[in-house]
């Protein structure tokens, strides 16, 4: 009997060797461990035994069940393993296949840039002023110390809407609406975005544009300060590397006034073809607020001072992206939009 | 202005490199946009006169000269026609380098050899509108005197440098060499060298020849008048030619280019009248009556108004003042006493007289910014000497000096401290006083301060800033330190509604649409396009007085035209799919007065279709596209429930494929597909959809949102629901009513299928909804769940016949 246990044990654990399947295993532990097993079916004739071999049988019969039920353990992992190893495998994808694709929608550049300098702004603890785009000429022009027939008005060709309505040329307009309105509280700090207007259509210039308006008015704000704030907003603007020069030039709502231009964006300043090989960019008009203009606000020019100053959306956007043709800005082709 | 450096030199001594005065004027604020090299690259020209002119043996057109360049008869060979013997021309030697890079060689015409080349003026570079009309096209003619074998750039000034000044308009004084010669003295720390003009003058007096009368001195402070006999006209010296083409004008006679050289040099324009023609030698300065006419030079009958400014003698208007002379008093070969004029005109009713007749000329230019009413006698004196000086005139003893309110010198006060407290620099008073010195202006102490008087040529300064521009300028901007504001700090804060339009626009980027700009105004024409009726208030727009063309003429009333456009656009580029959005203004008239009001509306348009791959269709850019990207918004945003409800009345938009959206009572917009009729005026082959959402009631409908709600700590349960019911019921009622019914138990529900076909009976469909029922304290159970479902199935069937699917 115990060479029929041994050999039970000797063919399981071959079988088990053999086995290739989790299946097959099963098949195993019922042909030799189950209730009608071939193990069982041996123990069964146990009775048949003499009280002396009893002991010693059923110590031989629990060393095989023992060590079929660890081979089959050790066995089933390493099959469970494999099969695993082979689901895994088989459910293998193309990773190269192009994913979903989900639409994809964009900002105007004009409207990331504009965003830009008001995130800058606001926090140098500016607000975002806003005036009417239809103009009354006394707050696009008279109160910014031009009178009517004033020479500088040509350098705005002007679309009227009624002779004293007009399509406003310059975001200067929300000044004197801003400072009205604050007057006489101090310090009036206000960027102010948005459309203007003028009468010129050609290769670089279009009738509608978009300037960013910028104001502070308090006691003792100097023109260093002015420079000091440009200054910072160029180097955030083009980049750490960027120089701005000012040069003296006229407005007639600031004085002094100064044209701000910055370093070539595409040379570096060395001179280029973009910068007519001068190796500066003209980039905005700015200046001291002129007293009368503080004065028809309602300040005291005495105690208070200020600076102004404007620029061209599109032009920084030009030279951020490196747009060579403003009509682009404003044809709204969806393969230029795209790019944004 | 164009400023010859040679001629600049005659007011201060240079010393520098044309480019590097140029850099120093423009951070000195007198901008110089171009530095031009006249005569580059032009070599191996030299004067010649023409000896001998014979036919070509071989050709008709072109005829065998012999010149002589003073050392050498050359045989030249030429098909001009505008030469003759005895001529004096610039040649082109062998070798010869001419404007544009052409070189000489020594050739063969028609079998003749023709060493050198007769130059037109556009060979040398000058610029062909400078050229006298009858040389414009053909060989340039030199003065008969003119020395040979002189090398011809310099004899034309060629060798010389133009700096194109890009002048602001306050600066007025620079329109003229001496003014720039100031401002270059000041900044090189130079005298400058304005000499006294002296000439003899004849026995005779002008007291009894000449007579001037201002009737309007508002309009005219000063008239001066003197008189020159013995006039010849004729040619002016080449030297004055030269330089009166340097900068860009043409020269015409001897009598006009002085008027016209001195107006460059002095910044005052003069006027020379025949005196004979004048009647009663009379001048009377007045207003012109309207209606009164005048022949101008220019051969061109005036209509004058009573706004202009006018030059008559007892006969009418002689001259439109400042402006144009008139073609009666004209100077002409057979002139032989001359009035000249100088004079001081209001610049604002110069500005108003040329901009009526839309003549601006180089005087009225001057006129307009204000000239140097303290130099109006130098300058008369000036032309007089020039006058004299080339023989062409002898001026009669005296002036008529019309000076009615001679202008008391302005005097600003000028505080150094003020200076420091505007630019946040410290300027001594010292440097102060001295950089306006330099600037001609009269400076004397008075304490701390300076009392500054202000030279008549500077009309700009008449406050303290320009003052402190004046001396910061000089002193140098890039001198000037950079700081940041200091004290009261405030907080930069967006206002909600611009918080809420950047939002806007970031969740419709997401969303896959594109944001453009389009101009506010439009084409009046549009309104037909997008179908209005006649009556449509939509069509009453603002319009533009002066607009650049009938296309750009009225301001937008509506959006959607501005991205039809866009999408028209871009079909005919054949990018024939996406969605765009724009956020602007649409303007309104309001009828009273001169006001109006400008309204902030979100619009989108779409069409076609994007995405779609191997795995998936692509996405509809359909109705239901732009519905879920308001949903996305109005849920973003925090809105009140909005609904949307079919409208069929809106004649820009599909009659059956159209809602007005709708929130807490408000019409927020319009959603749609466009009309078909729009479609086929737009000439698109597919169907678009488009939204307009007017933000002021956007804004109305937003609710105190995003208060955080607890999650719900049981379990939600989720049950489907499919019912049989007919089409024309709209989704919307059916989610109503079963919102209704579930209450405060239903959490959400989605309608997830819509099915027609075998099984549903004709005209029906069956909506698959999957409801989520959640309580907030406790676990729901089956039988309740059960219970609401039935209801609703129940509510449902009552309400709209439906039927509960197995
Ligand atoms: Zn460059």
């Amino acid at each position: 009997m115990e060479e029929k246990l041994r050999k039970i044990g000797a063919e399981a654990s071959k079988a088990l060797a053999e086995a290739g399947g989790l299946e097959e295993l099963n098949d195993i532990r019922v042909r030799y461990l189950g209730k009608k097993g071939e193990l069982t079916q041996v123990l069964r004739g146990m009775g048949a035994l003499s009280a002396d071999e009893r002991p010693l049988i059923g110590q031989i019969a629990n060393e095989v069940r023992a060590s079929i039920e660890k081979e089959l353990a050790s066995r089933t992992i390493m099959l469970k393993d494999l099969a695993k190893e082979q689901r895994l495998k088989d459910e293998g994808i193309d990773v190269t296949l192009p994913g979903t694709p989900l639409p994809r929608g964009g900002k105007h550049p004009l409207t990331i840039v504009t965003e830009e300098i008001q995130e800058f702004f606001l926090g140098l603890g500016y607000s975002i002023a806003e005036g009417p785009e239809i103009e009354t000429d006394y707050y696009n022009f008279e109160a910014l110390n031009l009178p009517k027939d004033h020479p500088a008005r040509d350098m705005q060709d002007t679309f009227f809407i009624t002779a004293e309505t007009l399509l406003r040329t310059q975001t200067s307009s929300v000044q004197v609406r801003t400072m009205e309105k604050t007057t006489p509280e101090l310090p009036v700090k206000i960027i102010a975005p948005g459309r203007v207007y003028r009468r010129d259509d050609d290769a670089t210039h279009s009738p509608m544009f978009n300037q960013v308006e910028g104001l502070a008015i308090d006691r003792r704000i100097t023109f260093s300060d002015l420079k000091g704030t440009l200054d910072l907003f160029m180097r955030e603007v083009f980049g750490p590397k960027t120089k701005t020069r000012f040069r003296p030039s006229y407005f007639p709502f600031t004085e002094p006034s100064a044209e701000v231009d910055i370093s070539c964006v595409m040379c570096g300043g060395k001179g280029c073809r973009v910068c007519s090989h001068t190796g500066w960019l003209e980039i905005l008009g700015s200046g001291m607020v002129h007293p009368r203009v503080l004065e028809v606000s309602g300040y005291n020019s005495e105690q208070v001072t200020g600076f102004a100053f404007g620029l061209g959306v599109e032009r920084i956007a030009m030279l951020k992206y490196g747009i060579d043709d403003l009509r682009v800005l404003f044809e709204n082709d969806l393969r230029f939009l795209q790019q944004f | 202005m164009n400023v010859s450096y040679n001629w600049l030199q005659d007011f201060v001594d240079l010393e520098l490199p044309p480019q590097e005065l140029a850099d120093r004027l423009t951070l000195a604020g007198i901008a110089v946009e171009n530095v031009i090299e006249l005569g580059k690259g032009i070599d191996l020209v030299v004067t010649g006169r023409i000896e001998e002119i014979n036919p070509h043996p071989n050709a008709d057109k072109l005829v065998i000269t012999i010149v002589n360049t003073g050392e050498e008869k050359l045989q030249i060979v030429t098909a001009a026609t505008n030469v003759k013997e005895g001529d004096v021309v610039p040649v082109a030697l062998e070798g010869a380098r001419l404007a544009g890079g052409l070189v000489i060689k020594r050739a063969k015409l028609r079998g003749v050899e023709s060493r050198g080349m007769m130059c037109s003026g556009q060979e040398l570079g000058i610029d062909q509108k400078t050229m006298p009309p009858d040389q414009a096209h053909g060989i340039m003619i030199l003065p008969p005197g003119t020395p040979l074998g002189r090398d011809a750039k310099e004899v034309l000034g060629l060798n010389d440098h133009i700096l194109e000044l890009d002048l602001t308009p306050n600066r007025g004084d620079c329109l003229s060499m001496i003014g720039v010669a100031r401002e270059v003295a000041a900044l090189l720390g130079r005298p400058t060298r304005f000499v006294e003009h002296s000439f003899p003058e004849l026995k005779e007096s002008i007291q009894g020849q000449v007579r001037v009368d201002i009737e309007d001195p508002g309009l005219c402070r000063r008239y001066i008048a003197r008189l020159i006999k013995n006039v010849r006209v004729g040619r002016s010296p080449l030297w004055m030619q030269s330089r009166l083409r340097s900068a860009g004008m043409r020269p015409i006679s001897n009598i006009v280019d002085v008027t016209n050289y001195v107006m460059l040099e002095m910044g005052q324009p003069l006027h020379a009248f025949d005196y004979d023609k004048l009647v009663d030698h009379h001048i009377i300065v007045r207003s012109a009556v309207d209606e009164e006419k005048m022949v101008s030079l220019d051969d061109v009958t005036r209509e004058l108004s009573r706004d202009m400014l006018v030059i008559t003698d007892p006969s009418g208007p002689v001259a439109v003042a400042g402006v144009m002379g008139g073609l009666s008093t004209e100077v002409t070969e057979n002139t032989t006493s001359i009035l000249l004029e100088s004079a001081y005109f209001n610049p604002v009713s110069i500005r108003r007289t040329s901009k009526t007749l839309g003549l601006r000329s180089e005087a009225s230019l001057r006129f307009e910014k204000g000239i140097d009413i303290g130099g109006c006698l130098r300058a008369v004196n000036r032309a007089v000497q020039l006058i004299y000086d080339m023989g062409a005139g002898e001026v009669v003893n005296g002036v008529v000096d019309n000076y009615i309110s001679p202008i008391s010198e302005k005097t600003i006060m000028f505080r150094p401290a003020r200076a420091t407290y505007v630019l946040g620099l410290d300027i001594p008073k010292s440097e102060a006083s001295n950089i306006l010195s330099s600037l001609q202006f009269k400076v004397q102490e008075s304490g701390e301060d300076l009392l500054v008087t202000v030279p008549s040529h500077r009309v700009d300064v008449s406050i303290e800033e320009d003052l402190i521009e004046e001396i910061a300028r000089m002193h140098g901007y890039d001198r000037v330190p950079a700081t940041l504001p200091y004290g009261s700090s405030t907080q930069g804060v967006k206002t909600p509604e611009q918080s809420f339009r950047a939002l806007i626009i970031d969740t419709l980027a997401g969303a896959g649409l594109h944001e453009v700009i389009t101009y506010s105004f439009t084409n009046p024409r549009v309104f037909d396009l997008m179908n209005l009726p006649m009556d449509s208030p939509l069509r009453d727009a603002i319009k533009i007085q002066n607009p650049l063309s009938e296309e750009n003429s009225v301001m937008r009333t509506m959006m959607l035209p501005g991205l039809l456009a866009v999408l028209a656009n871009n079909f005919s580029r054949r990018v024939q799919d996406g969605a765009i959005f724009e956020l602007g203004k649409v303007f309104i008239p309001s009828g009273i007065g001169n006001t109006h009001e400008e309204r902030s509306v979100l619009a989108a348009a779409a069409v076609g279709r994007v995405g779609g791959s191997w795995k998936m269709p692509p996405l509809e850019l359909d109705y239901y596209f732009l519905k879920g990207v308001l949903e996305r918004l109005f849920s973003v945003l925090g809105t009140d429930p909005v609904s949307f409800h079919r409208e069929t009345a809106n004649p820009v938009f599909h009659p059956g494929r159209t809602a007005s959206i709708e929130a807490g009572g408000r019409k927020l917009g319009v959603l749609g597909e466009l009309n078909p009729d729009v479609l086929e005026r737009y000439e698109f082959p597919e169907r678009v959809v488009a939204f307009e959402i007017y933000l002021e009631e956007l804004f109305a409908v937003l609710g105190r949102r995003n208060v955080y709600r607890s999650l719900p700590k049981f379990p939600g349960i989720e049950r489907d629901l499919a019912v049989v019911i007919k089409r024309e019921i709209p989704a919307g009622d059916i989610l109503k009513i079963i919102r209704n019914t579930g209450g405060e138990l239903l959490d959400s529900v989605s309608l997830f299928d819509i099915y027609t076909g075998e099984q549903v009976s004709e005209g029906c469909q069956s909506m698959a909804f999957s409801l989520k029922f959640q309580a907030r304290d406790r676990t729901l159970t089956d039988a309740e769940i059960s219970e609401l479902t039935a209801a609703i199935a129940s509510e449902l069937s009552s309400r709209f016949g439906a039927e509960l699917r197995g």
